[in-house]
């Protein structure tokens, strides 16, 4: 077994559990807590597959800002120290099995994939992360010279030549519009009690 | 037991890493997300499970990306695109569920039912 399968097995593993223990768990300060160690664990597999920029990302916006959003927001919603709304088991029986249904149709379909050659490039070495930068200021030119595999009858044809500008533009300016609204809806209202 | 079965088929434990392994991880944490969304009566629980179905199809994204190179700067940039989405949606949602919060004391889903159009 090599490094690359051993780290891919354990980190895996690591998400797989905390992914379930997500799941299962009632207790909302648990869950949250599990979810930590999944998006954390998600992003070693982001690194082991060679997303060095996307897993300091993840590791930045996601675990350090969007748990911290999750926290604060289970501790300003919860009514004793320990949050526990139960789930009938005859929910849980039907839940499982839906899971475990749509678990074994997306394998069957997945295990169909053909995956796609590799078709490298005599120099392609690992995507630096100044070329996502280069593609998200609008530069074209950083995109790997490659054709298009995968398509029917076995044709390749050249890919063109792409630059994220406008996605990058849009996101930033729905990125500042959700943070206004989010600041709108939730500023602090006086309760109708307070006032009466 | 179907699954099973494909996996003894492929040899999955004995061949290396593969895009299928990727895309099975991918899948473990989508089916998570929808259970637990599905399940969760406090709606943070229900904001858990799509951060895990989010994480579940960034992960694909990132092992095409990986597999297939000519794909590599496409994958990388719309997972990018999906943790700011993500990040965007929890602020909405996390306000959202304050207000609720505010109004009824609690966070129960199932007594959201008056929200209903």
């Amino acid at each position: 077994m090599t490094l690359h399968a051993a780290l891919f097995y354990i980190l895996a593993t690591v998400t797989a559990i905390s992914a379930i223990g997500v799941a299962v768990t009632s207790n909302i300060v648990r869950a949250a807590t599990w979810l930590l160690f999944a998006l954390a664990s998600t992003a070693g597999i982001y690194f082991l597959l060679g997303a060095d920029f996307l897993g300091a990302t993840q590791l930045i916006v996601y675990v350090g800002g969007t748990m911290i959003l999750v926290v604060f927001g289970v501790m300003l919603t919860a009514s004793g120290p320990f949050v526990n709304m139960k789930v009938g088991a005859a929910e849980w029986a039907i839940s499982l099995a839906v899971g475990l249904l749509l678990y074994s149709v997306l394998a069957i379909v997945l295990l169909q994939i053909e995956p796609p050659s590799r078709n490298i490039p005599p120099n392609h070495t690992l995507l630096p992360s100044k070329h996502i930068g280069a593609a998200l200021l609008g530069s074209s030119s950083s995109t790997p010279e490659a054709k298009v595999t995968g398509l029917r009858g076995g044709q390749f044809i050249p890919r063109t030549r792409v630059s994220y500008l406008l996605p990058f533009e849009i996101i930033s300016v729905h990125l500042l519009v959700v943070l206004i609204g989010a600041a709108y809806l939730a500023r602090a209202k006086r309760r109708r009690e307070d006032v009466a | 037991m179907n699954f099973f079965l494909f996996a003894a088929e492929t040899n999955l434990l004995q061949t290396d890493i593969t895009l299928h392994h990727y895309l099975l991880l991918g899948a473990i944490l989508f089916v998570c997300g929808i259970v637990c969304m599905a399940t969760k009566r406090n709606a943070i629980g229900v904001l858990m499970g799509v951060e895990l179905v989010l994480n579940g199809a960034t992960v694909n994204f990132v092992s095409f990306a990986h597999f297939n190179p000519t794909f590599d700067i496409e994958g990388q940039i719309f997972a990018l695109f999906v943790i700011v989405m993500a990040a965007a949606e929890a602020a909405i949602a996390l306000a959202i569920v304050l207000n609720f919060y505010n109004n009824h004391f609690t966070v129960d889903v199932d007594a959201a039912e008056e929200l209903k159009g």
